[in-house]
């Protein structure tokens, strides 16, 4: 009797050890880039980023560990409705682990819901609201690059130091401008200054002028570009134009991208002031992955720092994979292996990822250079100054996340 | 009160821009019965070209004035003698179709080589006479700051408007176009080769488009998609003016420049949907369009 029992314990014991095994042993992975593939955000994101989550799985090693890894793509046109779509077939019928990348705030909020709903991983590195990691946080997502609080935090908070302080926002009309907006306006007032007025523009507005008049009759000495791609390209190239800057007013141009740079022009893009975590030019290896990723891109476009941020993010997302020692498919579990490693790579250098999801790392000031300065096709920053990670980001005590009040 | 001067002037300037393309929309449907949904396509080949006389052959700005609108024309009469000609005397349906179809392959093919944020085209700096550099520059008018190359675009477009609407409606070549329409057959018994005078028509519709491009090179981003940005505000202009004529075009792409512009001002996020509440208007109390006629 006695044996009996013993060996229908270890029997059990077995079966159970063995599937535990076997599901620690699942080296599969399937990871969406969804972004805007072919609209005003695609040079930022678009094909550079589904490249970058490529050169990631190919850098993270893991295949050598005997890891297949597999990357689809999908373009959410800038439209919530389609980008849910997306991730809803990618989870339910293609099964994917893991979706990267997605600018475009309105779109990133409502995936946000997706992938925390079908219990998902979520690595953000395209949008800019900072709502993802404050009042809409979810335990499965990680915000990588940058967002609305740290662009108002360094660029906005040093051109208010520097005597700017009336402001008029001209504000792309939906989440990411209402946020940035907001987040602005809250550092502008903090500090002293005074918004005098703003206007609200449809996304993807190919003429500015009659915005431009209204900043330019509202005299606020600082013209805030609550947008971003091809819709700040246009505000500052057509500012130009109706001599704004050469009237006295200045631009802060609160989100610019290396491509809205190279789209611009040194003539006229030089001297803007404003802030990435990213610069393809820092140092030998983020110089050495530019060159590998410019090598394969079509345009010969180095990395944007979205692009960079696909990269980096996901090359965490294996370490965190590979510490599991197998794929659980449980997105909160890995998730909270990758807050738990602390995050360090090459393009980002040391950082950490907060209980609410925002990674925190340096944030860098940069000048455009003058034509006279630039001596490449890309040679286009200065970098005039840098920010550390926990001051440049939203501090724990202010933020709203459910997830910090366990 | 000073601002809204300067918003009916920069309304006026966007308004040269929606004349000129929806005055070469009209010429082709006028005369060929095509609607031309590549003609956004066309005008970015347009702002294309003059990127690439200036970076490649050093040509500036006043040549690609003159030669991108050739370029573009000759590469739309190759389109016309190879595709749409064939469509002829069919349903309309069809040309738009294969227009649409014409115009995204020529999108993607621009798009996969030169990415979607565009390239940087300067407003051109010569000749230099004087304080004058160029079109450079601007002048103060007191309720605003006027762009020497924004009035430059106003008074150019009104220009070629004029020129186009009497060349069709007033000279000799325009009264054989007209009759052309309306009865092919009878003017080729004439002795005038009509195919032949078909193509010219399209590629100096195209030709406008491609010149709109040029002249929108400086002010907008060069860049694959801003004539499918452009092209359904023009369509909407067409059939408010009436689709086919071309005063109506002209003083519709003017008028709902002004309108739109007027809207930016008061209600800013309503500026991209007036055009479109305008057409539904006009399509419910005159469907043919404010100075079209009944077929």
């Amino acid at each position: 009797m006695k044996t009996k029992i013993s060996a229908l314990l270890l029997g059990t014991a077995l079966t159970l050890a063995s599937a535990s095994l076997a599901a620690a042993q699942d080296k599969t992975v399937k990871i969406g880039a969804l972004s805007d593939q072919s609209g005003l955000y695609a040079d930022l994101g678009g094909p550079g980023s589904t490249l970058a989550a490529q050169m990631a799985a190919e850098d993270s090693g893991l295949k050598a560990k005997g890891w297949k890894i597999e990357i689809v793509s999908g373009d959410h046109q800038n439209k919530p409705d389609i980008g849910t779509t997306i991730a809803r077939q990618w989870f339910d019928v293609d099964k994917v682990d893991v979706i990267v990348d997605v600018p475009n705030s309105g779109v990133a909020l409502a995936v946000n819901n997706v992938v925390k709903e079908k219990n998902g991983v979520y690595i953000n590195s395209g949008a800019a609201t900072s709502d993802l990691t404050n009042a809409q946080c979810s335990p499965n997502t990680v915000h990588w690059t940058y967002d609305t609080y740290m662009l108002a935090h360094t660029t906005g908070q040093a051109l208010v130091k520097a005597g700017g302080d009336t402001w008029f926002f001209l504000t792309a009309d939906y989440a990411f401008g209402a946020a940035l907006e907001r987040d602005t306006t809250a550092v502008v007032t903090a500090n002293g200054g005074k918004v005098l007025g703003g206007v609200k523009h449809p996304l993807n507005t190919s003429d500015f002028s009659s915005f431009l008049l209204q900043a330019q009759s509202s005299k606020a000495k600082i013209i805030g570009l609550a947008n971003a791609g091809g819709d700040t390209t246009n505000s500052i190239k057509q500012a130009a134009e109706f001599g704004i800057v050469k009237g006295g007013q200045k631009l802060a141009a609160l989100l610019l991208f290396l491509t809205d740079v190279k789209a611009i022009g040194l003539e006229t893009a030089q001297g803007l002031n404003f802030t990435e975590t990213f610069y393809w030019d820092m140092n030998d290896q983020t110089r050495a992955f530019s060159k590998r990723f410019a090598e394969r891109m079509k345009n010969g476009a180095p990395p944007t720092m979205v692009q960079a941020g696909v990269y980096a993010g996901l090359l965490h997302y294996f370490k965190a994979l590979d510490a599991l020692g197998g794929n659980p498919h449980d997105g909160v579990k890995v998730v909270e292996k990758m807050k738990a490693i602390p995050t360090d790579d090459a393009l980002f250098g040391k950082g950490e990822i907060q209980p609410n999801g925002r990674t925190i790392h340096t944030a860098y000031l940069f000048e455009v250079k003058k034509p006279s300065e630039s001596k490449g096709p890309w040679d286009f920053y200065k970098l005039v100054g840098s920010v550390p990670g926990d001051q440049a980001f939203t501090p724990l005590s202010e933020s709203k996340c459910a997830l910090l009040k366990k | 009160m000073q601002a809204l001067y300067a918003q009916l002037l920069v309304g006026l300037i966007n308004g040269s821009f929606y004349a000129l393309l929806s005055l070469g929309l009209a010429v082709i449907f006028g005369m060929l019965n095509i609607i031309n949904f590549a003609h956004g396509a066309l005008y970015m080949m347009g702002a294309f070209t003059a990127y690439f006389l200036l970076s490649l052959g050093g040509l500036g700005y006043w040549w690609a004035l003159i030669i991108a609108p050739i370029v573009v024309g000759i590469f739309g009469m190759i389109l016309e003698r190879t595709m749409l000609q064939w469509l002829a005397g069919l349903d309309h349906l069809y040309g738009l179709l294969l227009t649409f179809g014409i115009a995204l392959i020529v999108q993607g093919v621009f798009q996969n080589y030169f990415g979607s944020s565009g390239l940087p085209y300067a407003i051109p700096d010569y000749p230099q006479i004087g304080d004058w550099r160029g079109l450079q520059g601007g002048i103060n008018l007191g309720f605003m700051f006027l762009p020497i190359y924004r009035g430059w675009v106003v008074i150019f477009s009104l220009v070629v408007c004029f020129a186009t609407w009497f060349l069709i409606e007033k000279t000799q070549l325009g009264a054989y176009l007209r009759a052309a329409t309306e009865n092919p057959t009878l003017v080729r018994a004439f002795g005038i080769n009509v195919p032949r005078m078909i193509t010219l028509t399209y590629g100096l519709g195209v030709g406008l488009a491609a010149l709109a491009g040029v002249l929108s090179a400086p002010i907008n981003q060069v860049r694959p998609l801003m004539g499918a940005d452009l092209i359904i505000v023009v369509f909407a202009v067409v059939v408010i003016g009436g689709m086919g004529s071309i005063m109506g075009s002209i003083i519709t792409g003017f008028a709902l420049g002004v309108i739109e512009g007027l809207t930016k001002y008061f209600y800013p996020e309503a500026s991209n949907t007036v055009v479109f509440v305008l057409m539904v208007l006009v399509l419910l109390v005159k469907p043919t369009g404010l100075t079209g006629r009944a077929a």
